[in-house]
């Protein structure tokens, strides 16, 4: 019973959300589709012209332009045109490349300096100021700074990738680590294991749920901020794709820029969600 | 960035720093002197091993007629010099894979077309074109060597050199890319407002501080009496955000490169008010640029890219060849505009945006001599607006950063007419300027910051 009725929700559900959808894309569609005032033209003159000025049209493409543009780099998402056009494929591909060498990087650092913060109540207090002071940068602010002292633009987007998703990850995990309760690590004590094993066996499995809960924060930054950071440096990545059809004030291009993003966290997002569920426990 | 007294008359100025007073430093001199002469050797080696394929008999002859009487008896039947010449221009560069960024605007046509119409792989050069989000990115990755060379305004070099803006690193521009074919376009709702003396309280956008965009839109507005810094705002915007800023009433109008002017109109939310080549006909814009560093440590992979852009800049220069330039650049890969925008730039047959058609086939010419009088001229500007401060040495930065003399050599070899002086002088809004008093010119000006 009881599973039939979550089942007849979750079916509710589904069906509230695609109805949602239906009125968001009818609307979309019904108000760019009107066209708009236009003014008689010498037709050599129109021809010279785009169609937004002769026909009035709505700069804003409606949802069938940008389903057909969708299409078009979906059959063929890995083409390379040259080193300024790529496809979608490998443009999201250089993205999420960068994302995850900067979070690696994070990673390498944060759980082991989380860790000591955590265990160390004396270390907590000594980093706690620059850690305060060092969190709510943002992370373009880092970016001239890296672009001057790294001297290559490549490697300065990861170090903004890498500064920015540091910051959740050491807290949580220090915060994860401190909070073992007091009982587990005296049993580890009465059982007499050294450091290294307490913290492995005890510490380690008893703070990785909120460790994963930094993580999952963490890559949901990373992945906002690689957009930004491409946009500025440009060159290869998602967010250069989405600067170099501003450039050609094309919204279609950058709609689908948009969606696809969004799956690509939504994924990265739920990925981590599922690592986060195999450490889980109950108390 | 500090310059010798040029009122000192023992010493000689920047420029003439060596001995044969070709080249900025003895070090340099020696740089070139000793290359020229390996050169020399070889090919001399390579001629006198072909006479005498016995070395006792090579030697029996020199000690029988003596090395000056040997030389001169060789050299009448084999010219040593001109093959020795043709040796070295066909140099193999020093590098051949080549990064040179650009930002996707007109101006850059020379820079762009040669990469798809080949006029860097006919140099032996593999020259990848990385288009790039703005000026300072461009200015920050020349200056990390990530790009060997890339297009700039042509102010930039000289900024960069003064350390204006940034660390003063010696920098030279040996080729003006594009002269004209930049407009002021405004906002449709300022249809009415022609006179800029009613434009008062306007809000403007130039690509960058240090651009002509900048310095032509004040000369303009100060023309017509308005203080360029209290009775409008001039912000600096990147080329792709202005169309959009336009269209969001963020900004009234622009001072801007093509194809953004073109594309205001072809989208329908702005007029051309009038082309750059009205306030100063035949004013440089961008330039192409690269660090001093880069000219000297590889002097012969900069010799072939030099040509390769002043061969590409004098094919653009014919109006009969635009039409095919305006299709190789236009795609996604280069500029990423539709055609019939950046046809109409080149052609400068367009849509003026108020329903009339344009004739107007200079709207955008190519020329690469880096004249310095432009150098100067730019210079002076900067100090009107407070940009530079104190006394600056017109001549010899703009000797320095303007390499004339590099241009002329290809310029010749290309077919294009080479003038005779590196100087000139010309009228900005009928005011003529001539650059060797470049501070009474300054003074000329009632609106001015220093």
């Amino acid at each position: 019973m009881a599973t039939r009725s979550w089942a007849s929700t979750n079916v509710k559900a589904s069906l509230v959300s695609v109805i949602i959808l239906a009125l968001f894309l009818t609307g979309w569609h019904l108000a760019v589709g009107g066209t708009g005032p236009t003014t008689k033209m010498d037709p050599e003159y129109a021809k010279l012209m785009g169609i937004t000025a002769t026909q009035g049209k709505s700069a804003m493409p409606g949802p069938m332009d940008v389903a057909a543009k969708l299409w078009e780099h979906l059959r063929d998402p890995f083409y390379d045109r040259g080193t300024n056009d790529k496809g979608l494929g490998i443009q999201l591909a250089y993205s999420v490349a960068r994302v995850a060498l900067g979070y690696l990087l994070a990673v390498l650092v944060a759980i082991p300096v989380g860790f000591l913060i955590g265990m160390s109540p004396l270390m907590s207090r000594a980093l706690d100021p620059f850690i305060q002071i060092l969190k709510p940068i943002s992370p373009l602010a880092w970016m001239p700074l890296a672009l001057y002292t790294i001297k290559d633009s490549g490697i300065s987007a990861i170090f903004v990738i890498f500064i920015c998703s540091l910051w959740p990850m050491l807290l949580n995990t220090a915060f994860g680590v401190s909070s073992v309760r007091r009982e587990w690590i005296n049993v580890a004590k009465t059982l007499e294991l050294g450091p290294a094993r307490t913290a492995f066996r005890v510490i380690l499995p008893a703070a990785a749920p909120t460790i994963f809960t930094g993580m999952r924060i963490s890559i949901g930054i990373a992945w906002l901020v690689i957009v930004a950071a491409e946009m500025l440096v440009g060159g290869t990545g998602i967010g250069y794709f989405v600067w170099n059809e501003w450039n050609n004030l094309s919204i279609t291009n950058v709609i689908i820029a948009i969606l696809t993003i969004g799956v690509v966290g939504m994924i990265l997002d739920q990925g981590m969600a599922r690592l986060q569920r195999m450490v889980a426990y109950a108390d | 960035m500090s310059f010798q007294d040029p009122f000192n008359s023992r010493r000689a100025l920047g420029h003439g720093g060596c001995s044969c007073g070709q080249h900025t430093s003895e070090a340099e001199h020696q740089l070139a002197l000793s290359t020229d002469a390996r050169m020399q050797r070889v090919v001399e080696s390579a001629v006198v091993r072909a006479l005498f394929p016995q070395d006792a008999t090579r030697r029996a002859f020199l000690r029988a007629v003596g090395v000056s009487t040997a030389t001169a008896a060789i050299s009448q039947f084999l010219p040593l010099g001109s093959i020795t010449d043709a040796f070295a221009q066909g140099a193999a560069p020093e590098k051949k894979d080549l990064k040179v960024g650009f930002i996707p605007i007109t101006c850059a046509t020379p820079i762009i077309m040669a990469h798809p119409m080949g006029f860097y792989s006919k140099q032996g050069l593999n020259v990848e074109v990385v288009k790039t989000a703005g000026w300072a990115v461009i200015r920050d990755k020349t200056m990390n060597k990530e790009y060997d060379a890339a297009h700039m305004l042509s102010p930039m070099p000289i900024a960069i050199t003064l350390g204006v803006g940034s660390n003063p690193i010696p920098y030279v521009a040996p080729a003006i890319e594009n002269i004209n074919g930049q407009a002021i376009t405004l906002s449709m709702k300022h249809k009415d407002k022609r006179d800029p003396k009613s434009w008062k309280g306007f809000k403007f956008a130039v690509p960058f501080d240090y651009s002509m965009h900048n310095y032509l839109l004040r000369y303009y507005l100060a023309e017509a009496g308005l203080d360029p810094d209290t009775d409008v705002q001039i912000r600096a915007v990147p080329p792709p955000e202005m169309v959009a800023n336009l269209r969001a009433d963020n900004i009234d109008g622009f001072l801007a490169p093509d194809p953004v002017n073109q594309r205001a109109v072809f989208d329908g939310v702005g007029f051309i008010h009038m082309l750059s080549r009205e306030i100063w006909d035949g004013h440089p814009c961008c330039a192409f640029a690269a660090s001093k560093a880069f000219v000297t440590e590889m002097p012969n992979t900069y010799a072939a890219l030099l040509r390769g852009i002043i061969e590409a800049t004098a094919f653009a220069s014919k109006a009969e060849n635009r039409k095919q330039i305006a299709e190789a650049i236009a795609p996604a890969n280069y500029l990423n505009q539709p055609q019939v925008v950046v046809e109409q730039v080149l052609t400068g047959t367009f849509a003026d945006g108020l329903g009339s058609i344009v004739k107007q086939p200079n709207r955008v010419d190519f020329d690469p001599f880096p004249w310095e009088s432009f150098a100067v001229w730019i210079m002076t500007q900067m100090k009107r607006w407070g940009q530079i401060k104190g006394d600056v040495d017109y001549a010899a930065v703009a000797k320095q950063v303007f390499l004339a003399t590099d241009a002329a050599k290809f310029m010749k070899e290309a077919g294009l007419p080479v003038p005779t002086s590196t100087t000139k002088t010309f009228s900005v809004m009928g005011k003529a300027f001539d650059p060797a008093k470049p501070e009474d010119y300054l003074k000329s000006f009632p609106i001015k910051r220093s």
